[in-house]
């Protein structure tokens, strides 16, 4: 094929694309609600992952702060779209500001401006964030997470203080959650594809030979912390939208734990590999829930053991650490698939 | 405020800063053999705690031997969790070992909240602790001399070791150097697995006073503590034993003394540790007894 337009990979991942939209609208019609719930947190974890693997595998940039930027993002869309009535009616601690009750748009904008505050919050960080490499990196990071958790909690006047906002109106559904996750898929693999994603990799396999080669370090690790935490932001919207009350426990350190180990089964550095590690770790949850519960062996009953699905978890964080660090993925992508048969062959 | 007021809150800044600086020193000693931040050393202080109180509370054995049990389990424990975890990691990527250092962190929160509950449970402290003095109005219980005073002899105790000993002259070759000082005929692995099991039972002494100060013991108690540790550790200068206790006590006196200042503050109390952080890295991120960051430490 000559065709300059049309190239294999770009008629694949149309039909991708395509068969994606089309099996939304199938799940949307024809599926139970319990299923649709599931596929719709998929999605949004898709979007997390996706962009949580931008700054950690692809930029090698080690954070820990995706619980705060989504926690930014649920707060802006659930003060965007709650009516002021009803956030009056809730705020139970102190009264909110008349800017907050004075807020109101439609979910799109909402979504937009999670994503903008959480970008703009990122780039005012960038600077103390990457003074620091490696693990102080991550500890810095965690921290802001941990602060945006008890701003949280200590401005009742905005968000409600820990009793969270409350009948945020439904606005998540299967288009909105999954046709976001296609825009994300599609826009990180694009920038890793340019030369900024060029560029976020040699950062993240050698620092000081990229800036021996002429790249701006620091501003390549700001657009990729900036880019993911966009991303986050209009996840935490969804995510707001789909569970409709938030409250700070929601954002704890076990958010971005979760997404953690998703990148990490993934294979760090690989869209596909996060796409296919929310799918297997959302799944592993929903199916391990039997462990939580109490478990008939052979007519003894054991207790109910709130948590074990967690040690399960991190048992297996472990040992792909230890004797799987690739994850499935490693650092190859659905189309380096495909060229490694052909070799075969 | 009156001085009798702030000799009160300097008193209790002490017990707290202590309780910092015992932690804080397992962080830096590990950072600096194996520049890993041990993300688990806060869940080891837990379980320092957890078995002081199945010591006393289910046991019935007196304070002294539940300390010396527990903090030699929990050596074993923080030796035990390096073999396993961390050895076969040596040559790998350090973001490798961070995951895994957080693999075993909530491995351990979510076993002890499985097969412990996750509510909180009292301590049984014992009275000689609870007993209190009043010196001129300033009141002094037990536990907030007992605190400091144990730090103090510990800290001397492990500067000791660290300058005193072939031991601690071999921890300090190893911060510099891992490879060549295997060439030197010494066991790398052994020496990492001591400084693990003498900044776990540091650790282990720290949940234990910690659990006699606020008496309850439940299995997130290390989490918040151990980043703020982590956080004294750093703006200390991370990789010296004495600018970790240094750290501790400035973590410790300033929650103390901004919330006796500013009561409304109180719901911040947490976030401190983290803005020091951010403010130390900013201006002088090798902290205040810090050296180079290529260099050796300690």
């Amino acid at each position: 094929m000559n065709n300059t337009v049309f190239t294999k990979d770009r008629l694949i991942n149309l039909a991708i694309i395509i068969t994606t939209i089309w099996f939304l609208w199938f799940a949307q019609h024809f599926f139970d609600e319990y299923t649709i719930r599931i596929i719709n947190n998929v999605a949004i974890f898709i979007i997390l992952a996706v962009s949580y693997n931008l700054i950690n595998g692809i930029t090698g940039q080690f954070s820990l702060e995706p619980n705060g930027f989504i926690a930014i993002g649920a707060y802006v869309t659930a003060i965007l779209t709650v009516d002021s009535e009803a956030m009056l009616y809730q705020y139970d601690i102190e009264d909110p500001y008349p800017w907050v009750l004075a807020l109101q748009s439609n979910f799109g904008w909402a979504l937009f401006f999670s994503g903008t505050i959480s970008a703009l919050l990122a780039l005012s960080l960038a600077f103390p964030v990457f003074r620091v490499r490696g693990d102080y990196l991550a500890i810095v990071t965690l921290g802001f997470g941990f602060i945006i958790r008890i701003l949280a909690i200590n401005s009742p006047e905005i968000t409600n203080g820990s009793l969270g906002i409350n009948d945020i109106p439904e606005f998540s559904n299967l288009y909105w959650t999954g046709g976001l996750a296609i825009c994300t898929v599609l826009a990180v693999l694009n920038i890793i594809y340019s030369k900024f994603g060029r560029a976020m990799k040699a950062v993240r396999d050698d620092e000081d030979a990229a800036t021996a080669m002429g790249i701006n370090t620091f501003k390549i690790k700001t657009m990729a912390f900036t880019t993911s935490a966009f991303f986050e932001g209009i996840g935490g919207g969804l995510l707001a939208a789909l569970l409709t009350s938030i409250s700070p426990d929601l954002f704890t350190f076990f958010l971005t734990f979760q997404l953690l180990i998703i990148i990490v089964l993934g294979g760090l550095g690989s869209t596909t590999g996060a796409i296919l590690g929310t799918i297997f770790v959302m799944a592993g949850l929903e199916y391990m829930r039997f462990l939580d519960e109490p478990i008939n062996l052979f007519g003894f009953e054991t207790e109910a053991m709130p948590g074990m699905r967690m040690v399960v978890f991190s048992l297996i964080l472990i040992f792909v650490m230890l004797f799987a660090r690739e994850g499935l993925m490693g650092k190859r992508e659905l189309k380096d698939l495909f060229k490694k048969k052909k070799v075969n062959k | 405020m009156d001085i009798l007021t702030f000799m009160q809150q300097m008193v209790n800044g002490f017990s707290l800063g202590s309780m910092y600086a015992l932690i804080a020193i397992g962080y830096t000693m590990v950072y600096g053999v194996l520049r890993l931040i041990n993300f688990a050393h806060g869940d080891i202080m837990m379980v320092g705690a957890f078995l002081g109180y199945t010591f006393m509370a289910v046991f019935e054995l007196s304070f002294p031997v539940t300390v010396l049990l527990s903090v030699l389990i929990s050596a074993a424990l923080g030796m035990f969790m390096d073999k396993i975890a961390y050895k076969p990691l040596r040559e790998a990527p350090k973001i490798s070992l961070l995951i895994t250092a957080i693999g075993i962190s909530f491995f351990l929160e979510n076993a002890f909240t499985v097969f412990a509950g996750g509510t909180p449970r009292p301590f049984p402290v014992p009275d000689y602790m609870e007993q209190i003095f009043d010196v001129s109005g300033v009141i002094f219980s037990v536990a907030s001399i007992t605190v400091p005073a144990v730090t103090l002899v510990l800290l001397l105790g492990i500067l000791y070791v660290l300058y005193r000993t072939k031991y601690g002259m071999a921890i300090r070759a190893l911060s510099f150097d891992i490879k060549t000082v295997n060439l030197m005929g010494i066991d790398a692995n052994t020496i990492i697995a001591l400084v693990f099991g003498l900044g776990s039972a540091l650790a282990a002494v720290g949940g234990l006073f910690w659990a006699v100060n606020y008496p309850s013991v439940e299995p997130m108690m290390g989490v918040l503590v151990g980043l703020k540790a982590f956080a004294a550790a750093v703006v200390g200068g991370i990789g010296s034993v004495t600018g970790a206790v240094l750290g501790g006590f400035i973590i410790g006196f300033t929650e103390v003394v901004v919330i006796a200042f500013w009561p409304e503050m109180g719901g911040y109390k947490d976030a401190f540790a983290f803005v020091f952080l951010i403010l130390v890295l900013l201006f002088k991120p090798t902290g205040i007894m810090g050296e180079d960051l290529e260099k050796g430490r300690f």
